[in-house]
């Protein structure tokens, strides 16, 4: 990178842009499918769980877990991307 | 060999593993000492971070909570797992970049005042002894149910251990016993999960096994086991279990709270400060969520389960008829072995010499009476004619399935683990607040740093003692003071870290209005409810609150609050000096993370 200006701004913008998308994810996993939508979602029923429940009880913590090693995973080619990784 | 022996053997065998962990990892530098030298493993430190973070409420009562509340517990599931991703994304690596020491540090240099400083070490403060008041309370209370000691001995002996552990080790010491702790009290949270989840509905893995059928052989066998429960408990009058209970506004505003006051909570942020880089703070909070995780969907199983097993117990048979429910004479051993502890309790107040287990508060409990005779006590916590507390839900777990003593040996020794690595991870942020940011920061800046480490040192062993006189002496708020906890840290806290980070229009002032702002705010709103250390203002029902907002999740109109008070004062009064937005810039980027700073 020429400019290492220009490329903090640019890496500031793509890591900002990542957690924008990670924290929709995590916003409708717990408060969507889980609060504000729990009714509809507990209409549906798999196995003995109503989805509705199991997304408030199990299914918002799988999400999470998979999101932040997302997040780590993506990160860190951001970081190399824009050469600004740890030495 | 009889169970009280078992029960020394065990948790006597874990003490002498934590003390021997101790002398081996003894800190010999302020660094070792607040923050590990900042050499642990991120996979290590995501289970010393779980340790830390599940306390005696988590291991012992979360369980049982949600088996009364249903639906209306997921504010604690979600809660106090959603916070981690907030920590791994918008705190932990810029933290870590940041590189120093301790929470109220970051807010002083980000705000280049000490003011800013000394406020966030109250707000520190506050929490932390909140919190650890409860951690040693846990600690008496296992020791005196396993052990048959009393609470005052049982206290002594926790505070014993705390001490060698934490003023020795520090953070070095503190972060490898936690990991030995933490497996510890998952072993024994999960292994009589697992028997209860295979006895009842032939899965093992209690995650699943709440969503599955009941075994033949089992009351209801067949169906759905939350199908059942469902059933039974809206028969009993009782809400449904799994939907229901609180206001939807409520969950969510509680729900939000409690996830931002996790990610605000200095005892888990520091834990990011002892990895080696910014890249593994990241990872690490992934693993911090792993390990918790394993309990905390163990725990919403263990709660349906015990739910289960405990209303079949009581409604053996048709509700209404004759040999329906459990007769007085054939109550089994478990319930009677825990009726001297207070936390279950039957008064057959109809004389028909069985006890019935329903809500007579309820228009269908009052249906229930005038249908079948039955009679409710009047005793406090009752419903009809039992008490059950929520603890017991987990401590009683093994033998309501009739598990080995040597698992509940492991209980025991699992609740005091949960209990004291909790209490040593804030015993320790309490410490180094005082020797680093208030003697070392604020008051006596040229202290070497061999009299700073023998600050820290004092300050944990005084601070153990305050804890251990709070957990003995109870102020009567201790139940009510976890609102506070979180919505201190969600109101105060959180937003300012966060707003160091992501703006560089954030000033000294507006840092302070907005910290001042969120803290009184919410403070307020609780003690107005709560009245801690007043008569509460208005009584704590729904039509009185804000919003319909109850005081446990006020914390996130407070942290609103704070945001949007920082916003505009800092827009009046100017921008911060270009140092610090040069600081901001450096701590968004990774590179350079490596780079000794001077403390």
């Amino acid at each position: 990178m020429s400019d290492p200006n220009k490329s903090g701004v640019a890496y500031w913008k793509a890591t900002l842009k990542l957690i924008m998308t990670c924290l929709v994810v995590w916003f409708i996993a717990s408060f969507g499918l889980g609060i504000l939508l729990v009714e509809p979602m507990n209409s549906i029923q798999i196995a003995g769980f109503h989805m509705g429940f199991w997304f408030a009880q199990q299914g918002s913590i799988y999400v999470f877990l998979v999101l932040i090693f997302y997040y780590a995973w993506k990160m860190n080619k951001l970081d190399e991307e824009f050469d600004v990784q740890e030495d | 060999m009889d169970l009280k022996t078992l029960t020394y053997l065990v948790v006597g065998a874990s003490f002498v593993l934590y003390i021997a962990i101790a002398i081996w990892a003894k800190a010999a530098s302020t660094g070792e000492f607040y923050v590990a030298g900042k050499g642990v493993h991120p996979v290590l430190n995501g289970m010393a971070t779980g340790a830390d973070w599940m306390s005696a409420a988590s291991f012992i009562s979360m369980a049982g909570l949600i088996a009364f509340l249903g639906y209306g517990g997921s504010v604690y599931l979600m809660g106090w797992t959603g916070g981690y991703v907030l920590l791994a994304m918008l705190l932990a690596p810029y933290l870590r970049k940041y590189g120093k020491f301790t929470v109220p540090e970051f807010i002083g240099d980000r705000y280049y005042s000490s003011a800013a400083r000394i406020v966030a070490v109250v707000c520190l403060i506050f929490i932390s002894f909140t919190y650890v008041a409860g951690q040693m309370r846990g600690v008496g209370i296992v020791f005196a149910r396993f052990l048959e000691v009393d609470l005052v001995t049982g206290l002594l002996i926790g505070m014993g251990i705390v001490f060698i552990y934490a003023v020795l080790g520090g953070m070095k010491g503190v972060t490898y016993t936690q990991v030995a702790q933490y497996c510890v009290l998952i072993l024994a949270y999960t292994v009589p999960a697992v028997f209860i989840a295979f006895q009842l509905t032939g899965n093992p893995l209690p995650q699943l096994a709440f969503g599955s059928t009941v075994s033949e052989g089992n009351a209801g066998g067949g169906t759905y086991m939350l199908d059942a429960l469902n059933k039974i408990v809206l028969d009993l009058g009782f809400l449904e279990y799994t939907a229901g209970g609180k206001s939807m506004i409520d969950i969510f505003a509680i729900t939000a709270a409690l996830m931002v006051g996790t990610a605000g909570l200095p005892h888990v942020i520091v834990r990011f400060f002892t990895v080696p880089n910014v890249k593994d703070a990241r990872s690490s909070a992934g693993w911090a969520l792993v390990f918790i995780a394993l309990l905390y969907t163990v725990a919403p199983a263990v709660g349906a389960m015990a739910r289960y097993n405990l209303t079949t117990t009581i409604q053996t048979g048709e509700v209404g008829s004759p040999d329906g429910n459990l007769a007085v004479a054939d109550v089994p051993e478990w319930m009677t072995r825990w009726q001297s502890t207070g936390l279950i309790d039957w008064d057959d107040v109809n004389g028909d010499g069985h006890i019935q287990y329903y809500n007579h508060k309820t228009a269908k409990g009052q249906e229930l009476e005038a249908q079948y005779g039955w009679k409710h006590s009047d005793k406090p916590k009752f419903s009809g004619e039992l008490m059950v507390d929520n603890d017991i839900m987990v401590l009683a777990n093994p033998e309501i399935a009739k598990l080995p003593n040597w698992v509940i040996a492991l209980v025991a020794a699992g609740g005091i683990a949960a209990a004291l690595s909790t209490a040593a991870g804030l015993l320790l942020v309490i410490s180094s607040s005082i020797s680093h940011d208030l003697l070392k920061g604020v008051m006596i800046p040229d202290m070497s740093e061999k009299a700073e480490l023998l600050a820290g040192r004092i300050g944990a062993a005084v601070a153990i003692i305050i804890a251990g006189y709070l957990g003995a002496n109870p102020p009567g708020f201790v139940a009510q003071v976890v609102a506070f906890a979180f919505g201190l840290a969600a109101s105060s806290l959180f937003p300012v870290i966060i707003m160091g980070i992501f703006s560089k229009k954030i000033n000294r002032e507006g840092a302070i209005a907005g910290m001042l702002t969120g803290l009184v705010f919410t403070m307020g709103y609780i003690l107005y409810f709560k009245g801690v250390f007043i008569t509460p203002m208005a009584e704590n029902i729904p039509a009185n609150w804000l919003f319909g907002i109850s005081p446990e999740g006020i914390g996130f109109v407070g942290m609103i609050l704070n945001f949007a008070v920082a916003f505009a004062v800092s827009k009046v009064t100017g921008e911060p000096p270009e140092h610090i937005q040069n600081l901001v810039e450096d701590i968004r980027t990774p590179r350079g993370s490596g780079i000794a700073h001077d403390h």
